[in-house]
């Protein structure tokens, strides 16, 4: 029932919807010492909308419909019932008759010629979406792990594929959120509307804890609800007419993007890029560095250090050449510094220790990371005022236009938790987190290079990349997915030159992760 | 006037409404120059050129001043405090990355920055004016507390080993999506899995312009929210604006007013792939009966269009006016509909939303939107807060909803206020019924004229209609969110103006 091709090689226009980590979510909170899955007494069904659909004339609609109940806790009021008899539906005078569809388990529908005829608009689909070869890397993860589940109802799988922190937020960062929800039913402290940029105090202390000494001023920091929105508004900011360069491998949401907005050319399925993407190899042989003088000029440039997924840190001699490229070039370096916690030593967290980098950098960044703040949605991106287009027009005042324009602010609760998160005892309950997975990824680098593979990252940045010379990465997944119940990532999903690699991710809890290397001890011994 | 010279510096920074004023003088001194307004006209507006007009300076500085010509300051503010930008920074160098020519389009600030600026101004030339807020539609009741003790515990429980949970799905909650498509859309087929939960309308607004791409023609209201048409802008489906008719090239504009009761005469509009519409109406507080629902969505049908339906302000509707485009037959194969908990919750600064595609709406070539638009959503966002969907989930118990209606009701009391007392200065009025907005006719006045008029007489601050459009000029909309106090207060104020 499900496609036996890794998803890159899925059929053109083939779209994978689903509940991402709902999935992994069914694993993490309330059982013991496992994040494998446990059959409970409640009913469940795993809900999974997948549409395959062939370039060809037939359209088959697959529908694979598992309907999930998943209770969220603690709130009080999960029963469905009370949600019909709530005071919004309101008094409808006249009934519609709508025919609806049931839902069951594993069904699997050929699309009807009824169905093939039935209505459609005259719009034509957004063509920059056509070129997405398949569903977004992650959200496939979920599917194949989802996928090993059913298949293996009593195994306890071990995610250190998706990159979802797994410890507790510390109290303090968590007591001032509850805080910041109370105030919101009193008189005095409601508040309404919030800055787009973000709270003033919030982009002051940014400023002060990332960026002192810097140059970087409040008002160049903008609060965002995270890197991954930032990114594409981003690239709203920019237009489709700008030229794009990105690390090869890289996070998929820099390419993807791209393509969305029309930056891009089709897939070459060949060498499995896009057209018109300059594709910067990091590998080994280059220490995960590209060779610029063999890097075309492009607009933009996006770079990630601490890298994720090879987990490679760029030296302060590595940022002086790119930022000198970029200054050569007339480029915009994107810098997506989410890992910057994580750096060990001397090694540069921001691009904005790098002189000059002021008038060619945009840093973006996350709490997410840093706080667990995976589910609570926060970051930032910093536009200095120094940087402008070739007409002298400043980059900031375009973003800051977009920001209020296509976004709304940051959560002010999320944003309270961030503001705790500066405090001394919230940067330091940070660290100990942050210090807690980097042990894990200790573990994890010491299993695999035990076992005799060469290994890469696990040093500044909580993933570690294992090379598999000459295997498939995607076969290598499934390997160890079938074999060990643990997921990773293949590291082809985040671009060609990823392939042969995997990345496993270092957040869990340590028994856990103490367990999937024993168990990768166990296959690989 | 005779022969006037004055230097003018013209930087194409899409900038305020002082580049219309500009040509609006130019074509009333009825200049003969040089470098004339033909000459404005044939620099192509895309690319950056410095055009020097020489007319008289003094003479023209009395049409200047209420044009913010040198205003950069707004830019970079809005909600923020004002903060002069660096901008004397000569010997910065640029990169040589074109600017976006879409932003280049804009042709004004996001209207509500815009608003807050003028605040900021008037604040600072009256620093004891106390000044009540008619402006900005944000809500000013606090939150019931069956709501932030939902959420200030879910926050809690994030500091649990049991209760702590990381990414979510960005598709939003699953009972949360259940909720909202039992509450909002019972027996309108509406499931759960074409719910998609997001941090407010505003971002899903461009999240679907990223859908829908630069490619689509697009309809809007006049007036409407700004959001559809900046967005439409910024992503590149409109062309130029033009001064003389004050639209976007482009972009096909549907007038409602008084004369067609608000509602679009369809058969003057011409297709578009797209309809942005809103109801009930921000600004105008119009809520679309049921008849011209129908109507529009047989248009929409008949031309193979997709209407985005904006139902932000369903809950406050009193009559039997449709609250969902899905009460409509047929509606689930065109429309797509948008909504928020801002207005519904006093949610505005908490960040909670929603977007729901059916899953029978099919793009021309078959493919089902709602794939696409999950792409989207998986690639360019990363979910609402958890902690924000735990309260979203509480909003809608029997219990949450029904401290919310009252809060509703008593925003509705509020506009019932201003109505009367509006009407009772011989005003013509519209909204207010149906939506927390008083559409105010000042017929042959410019509503800039008059929201600068009512701020500086009795410092309350209102929304220009000609802000939403050209089809807004000659109203002022004033909204209904405030503590009663200061309702009161302001209809005290301007029955003494206005009287």
């Amino acid at each position: 029932m499900f496609p036996k091709k890794p998803y890159h090689q899925l059929p053109l226009n083939s779209h994978c919807v689903t509940t991402r980590a709902e999935l992994s979510n069914v694993t993490h909170g309330g059982t013991k010492t496992w994040l494998g899955f446990r059959p409970t007494k409640k009913h469940f069904l795993l809900h999974l909308h997948y549409s395959l659909l062939s370039s060809q004339s037939n359209h088959f609609v697959f529908t694979m419909s598992l309907l999930q109940h998943h209770h969220v806790t603690p709130l009080s009021s999960s029963s469905s019932a009370l949600f019909a008899q709530n005071n919004f539906a309101g008094v409808r005078t006249q009934s519609v008759n709508v025919s609806t569809k049931k839902m069951g388990v594993c069904k699997c529908v050929a699309a009807s010629p009824a169905e093939q005829t039935a209505y459609k608009t005259k719009v034509s689909r957004n063509g920059n979406i056509a070129k997405l070869q398949a569903g977004y890397l992650f959200p496939e993860i979920g599917r194949r792990k989802a996928a090993h589940m059913l298949k293996y109802p009593d195994a306890q799988v071990i995610s250190l594929g998706i990159g979802d922190t797994t410890e507790p937020i510390p109290e303090v960062i968590t007591s001032a959120m509850a805080k910041r929800a109370f105030d919101l039913s009193t008189v005095e402290g409601y508040s309404g509307y919030g800055a787009e940029q973000g709270e003033k105090q919030l982009r002051a202390k940014l400023a002060s804890t990332f960026y002192a000494n810097l140059g970087i001023e409040e008002d160049d920091i903008f609060v965002s609800d995270g890197a991954k929105s930032d990114i594409s508004r981003l690239q709203v900011l920019f237009g489709s007419n700008v030229t794009m360069a990105v690390q090869d491998p890289s996070y998929p949401a820099y390419v993807d993007s791209s393509v969305i907005i029309g930056q891009t050319g089709q897939f070459q399925k060949d060498i499995e890029k896009f057209a018109n993407i300059e594709y910067m190899k990091c590998s080994p042989e280059n220490d995960f560095f590209p060779d610029l003088s063999k890097v075309s000029r492009t607009d933009i440039i996006f770079f990630c250090s601490p890298n994720n997924p090879t987990g490679s840190a760029a030296s302060r001699e590595q940022l002086i050449k790119l930022v000198n490229f970029a200054k050569d070039n007339g480029s915009i370096i994107v810098y997506d510094s989410a890992y910057a916690m994580y750096v060990s030593g001397d090694t540069p967290k921001s691009i904005f220790e790098i002189p000059g980098a002021r008038e060619v950098a945009i840093e973006t960044a996350s709490f997410s990371k840093y706080a667990g703040f995976t589910g609570v949605r926060l970051g930032w991106t910093v536009v200095p005022k120094e940087l402008k287009y070739s007409d002298g027009h400043p980059v900031a005042k375009d973003f800051n236009r977009i920001v209020c324009t296509g976004f709304n602010g940051a959560s002010n609760i999320a944003q309270a938790g961030g503001l705790a998160c500066l405090s001394p005892e919230g940067l330091e309950a940070m660290h100990e987190v942050v210090g807690f997975y980097k042990e894990n990824t200790k573990i994890i680098v010491d299993t695999f290079t035990s076992l005799g593979f060469t290994v890469y990252g696990g040093k500044h940045a909580p993933y570690v990349w294992v090379h598999f010379p000459g295997r498939s990465s995607w076969d290598v997944f499934s390997e160890i997915l079938e074999k060990t119940h643990v997921v990773t990532t293949p590291g082809s999903g985040f671009g060609p030159a990823g392939e042969g690699f995997v990345r496993v991710s270092a957040f869990g809890h340590r028994d856990n992760v103490l367990e999937a290397c024993r168990r990768f001890k166990e296959l690989y011994k | 006037m005779g022969k006037m010279w004055l230097w003018y510096f013209y930087e194409y920074v899409g900038s305020c409404s002082c580049l219309s004023n500009m040509n609006n003088i130019l074509h009333s001194s009825r200049f003969s120059l040089s470098m004339s307004h033909d000459s404005l006209q044939q620099h192509n507006t895309q690319t950056l050129k410095s055009v020097f007009i020489s007319t008289n300076l003094e003479s023209n500085m009395s049409m200047f001043s209420t044009c913010n010509l040198m205003n950069h300051k707004i830019f970079l503010q809005s909600r923020a405090s004002l903060k002069t930008p660096n901008e004397g920074l000569a010997t910065v160098r640029c990169t040589r990355v074109v600017r976006n020519v879409n932003m280049e389009k804009l042709r004004h600030n996001y209207l509500f920055p815009e608003i807050e600026a003028r605040e900021l101004e008037h604040m600072k030339k009256y620093p004891d004016a106390k000044i009540i807020r008619l402006g900005i539609g944000d809500t000013t009741e606090p939150i019931p507390d069956i709501i932030t003790s939902n959420m200030a515990e879910y926050a809690r429980a994030l500091s649990t080993r049991k209760g702590y949970k990381g990414y979510g799905a960005e598709q939003g909650n699953k009972d949360l999506r259940k909720a909202i498509a039992e509450s909002f859309y019972k027996d309108l087929g509406v499931k759960d899995v074409e719910v998609f939960v997001s941090d407010g309308a505003q971002c899903d607004i461009s999240r679907l312009q990223l859908l829908l791409g630069s490619s689509v023609s697009v309809a809007v209201q006049d007036p409407n929210f700004p959001a559809y048409m900046d967005s439409s802008v910024i992503i590149g489906q409109a062309g130029e604006f033009l001064d003389e008719t004050l639209k976007y090239k482009n972009i096909e504009y549907m007038t409602c007013g008084p004369q067609n009761n608000f509602f679009p005469d369809l058969s003057r509009t011409s297709r578009t792939d797209i309809i942005f519409f809103c109801s009930p109406n921000n600004p105008t507080g119009h809520a679309a009966s049921r008849e011209q629902l129908t109507q529009l969505v047989e248009f929409a049908r008949n031309n193979g269009s997709i209407i985005v339906y904006d139902s932000a302000y369903s809950v406050y509707i009193t009559d039997e006016s449709p609250r969902s485009i899905y009460e409509i037959p047929g509606a689930r194969e065109c429309a797509i509909e948008i909504s928020s908990f801002s207005k519904i919750a006093g949610f505005t600064g908490v960040r909670l939303g929603w977007t729901v595609v059916p899953d029978e709406l099919y793009y021309a070539s078959k493919v089902p939107v709602i794939n696409d638009f999950d792409r989207i959503v998986c690639t360019c966002f990363n979910g609402a807060s958890r902690i924000v969907q735990a309260g979203g989930l509480a909003c809608l118990s029997s219990d949450g909803s029904k401290a919310l209606m009252s809060v509703v009701d008593y925003y509705m009391e509020n506009a019932k206020i201003l109505v009367e007392t509006f009407t009772s200065l011989g005003l013509v009025v519209y909204g207010g019924v149906n939506a927390p907005y008083v559409w105010v006719h000042f017929p042959g006045s410019r509503s800039w004229d008059v929201f600068s008029e009512i701020l500086t007489k009795t410092h309350i601050i209102t929304v220009p209609g000609s802000g939403f459009g050209p089809g807004g000029e000659g109203f002022i909309r004033v909204t209904a969110f405030g503590q009663r106090e200061h309702i009161l207060e302001a209809c005290a104020r301007l029955t003494s103006l206005l009287l």
